[in-house]
């Protein structure tokens, strides 16, 4: 390969480069990103950065020393894999020998908006700020969406002292937790004075400069002169759309994070889908620790001969901050059908709990005891090595 | 090989002793301890896996 093109320049994209580098690839590298910014984190977007806490240079990952070429502030429009060319927009062409497709997800979005202010989404560096300007007034915040984002937003602003209540149409917040650790985080928030409404749709919004209330299903009107709307991700794959790649709904790939039926294209992060075991079949995952390790994993799989390439099946990990309390995961939690709290310190807002699935463990959740997750994470490995060791012969 | 972590940045998510257990611990106490600060050769595929790996990029591998 003399050209290989990663199309997407946040983490995955950026830790596919960098390990085509340290893997000894010496060609022409190219990133392409939409944003106009160099790779940035996005986890403070929702906390620290929106807190007025830090400030948005710090969010930027160091890629100074990173041999590649940089097209910012452009989007792929297009894929020709017969010509193995990208179009971005505005109809510049871009070859390659090989090709990481890294262009994540973004905000799904509700349809229908209507046009006025005080809206938000929160997906990138401009969102954040523009939510954290917005806030500066003390608006009452409504947050239609009580997973992730929305809880973290909920957590942040609260903290600041605004009135915060999260609609969800789920019956607990960070429905993938399942209940019980969906419950206890409920009851975390209320004690902070998030307001909850679940189980119920939202049928409207009213205002008509700007936002002021949602209306639920129920007909109650929540007061809002802010709306967030959290509701989930969407992976970015419109640009594929007739190239003759998988698409379901992210790009299909094969166990070594190689887009099946097409040579020399890789996928990782939000927009990758492959099969893995553990997760119960085809998997796409859309948590931080998968974007750096998939972009790691699939560049190196790239570059690797088809002999000596590794399947990519990580144990995968999430975390989450909420008000004083760091909540991780480590394993597959949708696949638990049971769930049980092993250590349980309410005034130390610690907690570990198993998630099993037929009697094996399948998923840890702590609450502030990050130590216990790279033991978990052991035990996960070992399980899962020993399930996929050939069976003895009778 | 030198690993460096930048203590104050650092909030024991745990990624680099999942990743590179010979290298990094994270005690009862969620502090995060470099078992081996010069580690060998041998281990730069996981140190530097756990370096890439960290959320809050607390950790730099020089050499």
């Amino acid at each position: 390969m003399r050209k290989i093109a990663v199309v997407g320049a946040s983490l995955a994209g950026l830790r596919a480069a960098e390990t085509l580098r340290r893997r000894g690839f010496e060609g022409e590298l190219t990133l392409i990103g939409e944003e106009l910014h160099r790779p940035y984190n996005r986890p403070p977007l929702s906390k620290e950065l929106l807190a007025g806490k830090v400030e948005p240079e710090s969010t930027g990952f160091p890629c100074d020393a990173l041999d590649a070429e940089w097209v910012l502030g452009r989007r792929a429009d297009a894929l020709d894999l017969e010509r193995r060319v990208v179009t971005l927009d505005g109809g510049d062409e871009l070859s390659f020998d090989g090709l990481v497709i890294a262009t994540g997800s973004r905000a799904r979005e509700w349809p229908g908006l209507p046009g006025i202010e005080g809206f938000h989404y929160l997906r990138d560096l401009e969102d954040s700020l523009a939510l954290g300007r917005a806030v500066a007034a003390s608006p009452r915040v409504c947050i239609v969406g009580a997973g992730f984002i929305g809880c973290e937003v909920a957590a942040t602003l609260r903290m600041q002292g605004l009135d915060v209540t999260v609609v969800d149409v789920a019956p607990h917040p960070m429905l993938p937790l399942g209940p019980e650790i969906g419950g206890r985080c409920r009851r975390m928030h209320e004690e902070h004075g998030v307001r909850f409404v679940f189980e119920t749709t939202v049928e409207g919004f009213e205002g008509s400069d700007r936002v002021e209330g949602v209306r639920l299903a129920s007909g109650e009107r929540i007061e809002a002169d802010l709306v967030l709307l959290a509701l989930g991700a969407v992976p970015n794959v419109d640009w594929l759309a007739g190239s003759g790649l998988q698409l379901d709904p992210g790009v299909v790939c094969d166990e070594f994070s190689l887009a099946v039926g097409v040579d020399g294209v890789a996928a990782a992060g939000d927009v990758a889908q492959w099969p893995h075991p553990a997760g119960g079949g085809m998997t796409r995952i859309e948590h931080w620790s998968n974007a750096a390790e998939q972009g790691i994993a699939a560049a190196a799989n790239l570059l690797a001969a088809p002999g000596e390439r590794k399947p990519y099946t990580p144990i995968p990990t999430f975390w989450t901050d909420q008000y004083d309390v760091k909540i991780q995961s480590v394993g597959f939690v949708r696949q638990a059908t049971a769930l049980d709290v092993v250590e349980d310190e309410p005034e130390e807002r610690r907690l570990v709990a198993e998630a099993t699935r037929d009697g094996e463990l399948v998923a840890a959740i702590t609450f502030n005891r990050a130590a216990r997750i790279p033991k978990y994470r052991k035990a996960l490995m070992e399980a899962a090595a020993a399930a996929s060791a050939p069976a003895a012969t009778a | 090989m030198k690993v460096i972590v930048d203590y104050d940045l650092c909030q024991a998510h745990g990624e680099c002793a999942a990743v590179a257990p010979e290298v990094f611990e994270l005690d009862d106490s969620d502090n995060l301890n470099v078992l081996i600060e010069e580690p060998d050769e041998s281990l730069r595929e996981k140190v530097e896996q756990a370096a890439a790996v960290c959320p809050v990029m607390a950790i730099k591998v020089e050499g």
